[in-house]
């Protein structure tokens, strides 16, 4: 991993609960990442793998019946966890903020786009609305909306779903923050206008010289996006690497089953898709061992017993797989290049 | 990037308030009942603002030698009992019957709306104390309740005012909540604390511009209940005390007389139907206006 004085965040051991019925649903359990400053780390994960309730613990944002139970964040060497509820306001949307996914419904419908964004800078800042409204201004310009003095007095409604998240972002960046948490920038909105919103964020990010987190289910998204990806798991990450590393050697039989399923342009496609087995398994019924053992290929009974640890790799990387380790006691495979094989073989 | 060219006038887009309101406008002109009610509400504000200044007759003095005059030219609905003329007690009582409506309901509406929006945005033990004291106060039949409050403070205008909007909180709390709940759970509510919003700039900012139509309608639909019980509570002799030209008290002093003259009930009780039914089919045609489900 990057070394510690450059980490803008480090997550340690967070743990994030749902209490339900009286039963603890652990949606984030034991997650630990940091994220080097003014680079990008991508957060990839299948639905419910935990990644949305990660960012949200960061924010403090998680509402009843949720729970952080435990661990640290460390955000410029503070514990965010430490802090007060005032003290968290004046973080948020100052020093970190968030992008939600939907921006149709992320922007008050009637408040029109110069109150919204100014609506940060006015808590942060205490600026006056005159100021607030050319600060809107600058933030329009600076996210490229055409023609922006007009956009300031549009309503929500009257903006494409581009130009919303255009807008979300501009409101998110309106205080200048060191971080910013992107959950799933881009599902909401068709392809050419994700790639655009990402080059945005991109271009932004090396102006203003923020860290981003990239929430995202898209593999293609991380690959141009990242420098760095962790890979979730049901509520854990399974593998941590460099963008690079991880596309071209993928250590976890997860990653390499997600990569798998990706369409390629490079490679001729001879009949379907690859897919991964089974389902993500429901929090109430986790696996004892690896949770991923179920729908491995290479799953033996040490996987199904033990859980494995996040082990490091060496070069910074990280992977939670037995495969990996001295223990392990199955024949030589490469995850890899024995995936496809030994996923056939599965029934 | 566009060029920006910042002296070219812009023309400012339509609000969605005003965008909003024309539909509802719209859709509420072709609901004849309710533009009949709404008509009918702005005649009774003329009528209370102008009428006391255009009557002849003297409102409380008594002239004993023209008694149950029945309705004629001179004394348009007859006189009473003491030979006050009632349509000009009716013309001057109209401004106490809409400062009741009126007064109750924002009263009742102020803390009622507080109390919901409360109870909808932090939920949890805040959330069933405060639905539990509105069920308690639900559980007593409206007129029973505001009975209870004026029997304890005593029997005068503007405690059948309190009372009144005492038992209005509740509804406006019920109504509140519910929507502060429906509210809350959208996303760009989230979007606002990430920005470092306090609790109170997002109750007030955020969420009550977004639950307005439901409090309107309501509002609305509560003065016609609140004109109701406050005649009910002065027939009973606990609210506006006589000479005072309030329509329940007249109605109540009549009553003796009722097989006789008739006219002496028949004018203050139509005066409250009409004020009750116009408010109530007004408060149903915008409703129906402002409910989005119905959108054509």
């Amino acid at each position: 991993m990057s070394d510690k004085q450059n980490t803008i965040i480090d997550v340690n051991e967070l743990q994030t609960s749902f209490f339900v019925d009286g039963k603890e649903v652990k949606a984030v359990d034991g997650v630990t990442f940091d994220v080097p400053s003014g680079k990008t780390l991508g957060i990839v994960g299948e639905s419910g793998s935990g990644k949305s309730i990660t960012s949200l613990s960061i924010m403090r944002l998680i509402n009843n019946p949720g729970k952080i139970k435990g661990g640290e964040i460390n955000f410029n060497g503070e514990n965010l966890l430490d802090k007060s509820e005032a003290q968290m306001r004046k973080i948020r949307g100052n020093q970190i903020s968030m992008i939600f996914q939907e921006p149709m419904t992320s922007l008050n419908p009637v408040f029109t786009v110069a109150d919204q964004i100014g609506e940060a800078v006015m808590i942060h800042q205490k600026l006056s609305k005159k100021k607030a409204r050319e600060k809107s201004l600058e933030m329009l310009k600076l996210v490229g909306i055409p023609s922006p003095e007009k956009r300031l007095d549009n309503y929500p409604h009257e903006l494409s779903g581009g130009m919303r998240q255009r807008v979300m972002i501009a409101i998110a960046l309106a205080c200048r923050p060191e971080l910013l948490i992107a959950d799933e920038p881009t599902t909401a909105l068709d392809v050419t206008i994700q790639a655009q919103i990402l080059r945005l964020i991109r271009n932004l990010q090396e102006e203003l010289g923020m860290s981003v987190i990239l929430i995202t289910h898209d593999l293609g998204v991380v690959a141009e996006t990242c420098d760095y990806v962790a890979v979730m798991y049901a509520g854990k990450i399974v593998e941590y690497a460099d963008v690079n590393t991880l596309f071209r050697d993928p250590k976890h039989p997860y990653t390499v089953g997600l990569l798998k399923s990706l369409p390629r342009h490079d490679i001729d496609m001879e009949g379907d898709l690859s897919t991964i087995k089974g389902m993500v398994p429901t929090p109430d019924n986790m696996p004892k061992g690896c949770r991923f053992a179920p729908r491995c290929p290479f799953a033996r009974d040490m996987c199904r017993e033990n859980l494995p640890h996040l082990e490091d790799e060496g070069d910074g990387n990280q992977v939670r797989c037995w495969i990996h380790t001295d223990q392990w006691d199955g024949p030589e495979v490469n995850v890899k290049d024995d995936y496809e094989s030994a996923a056939s073989k599965q029934s | 990037m566009a060029e920006t060219t910042p002296n070219q006038p812009v023309t400012k887009p339509p609000s969605p308030f005003v965008e909003n309101f024309k539909t509802v406008m719209k859709k509420l002109k072709k609901n004849k009942a309710a533009m009949i009610g709404g008509y009918m509400i702005i005649f009774f504000f003329l009528v209370s603002i102008i009428g006391p200044w255009l009557t002849v007759h003297p409102v409380t003095t008594p002239d004993l030698t023209n008694r149950f005059a029945p309705p004629s030219t001179e004394n348009w609905f007859g006189t009473d009992n003491f030979g006050r003329d009632i349509f000009t007690r009716i013309v001057h009582g109209m401004s106490i019957t809409l400062y009741i409506g009126f007064a109750s309901v924002a009263i009742g509406a102020f803390f009622g709306v507080l109390i919901g929006v409360i109870s909808g945005y932090y939920g949890k033990k805040i959330d069933s104390v405060l639905m539990r004291i509105m069920d308690v106060l639900l559980a007593f039949p409206g007129i029973l309740l505001a009975l209870a409050i004026v029997t304890v403070l005593g029997g005068s205008l503007q405690n059948v005012v309190i009372a009144v909007a005492i038992f209005s909180i509740p509804m406006f709390a019920r109504i509140v909540r519910g929507s502060t709940l429906a509210v809350r759970k959208l996303e760009y509510v989230d979007a606002v604390r990430a920005l470092g919003a306090t609790d109170v700039r997002i109750i007030f900012r955020h969420i009550l511009p977004n639950i307005m139509s439901p409090i309107i309608v309501q509002a609305t639909l509560r003065i016609a209940t609140a004109v109701l019980t406050a005649s009910a509570l002065s027939y009973l002799g606990l609210g506006a005390q006589p000479p005072t030209p309030e329509w329940g008290a007249m109605l109540s002093d009549g009553r003796a007389y009722m097989w006789d003259s008739l006219h002496l009930t028949l004018f203050p009780g139509l005066a409250i139907v009409a004020v009750v039914l116009a408010f109530n089919i007004f408060g149903d045609g915008l409703r129906d206006a402002l409910d989005p489900k119905l959108k054509d």
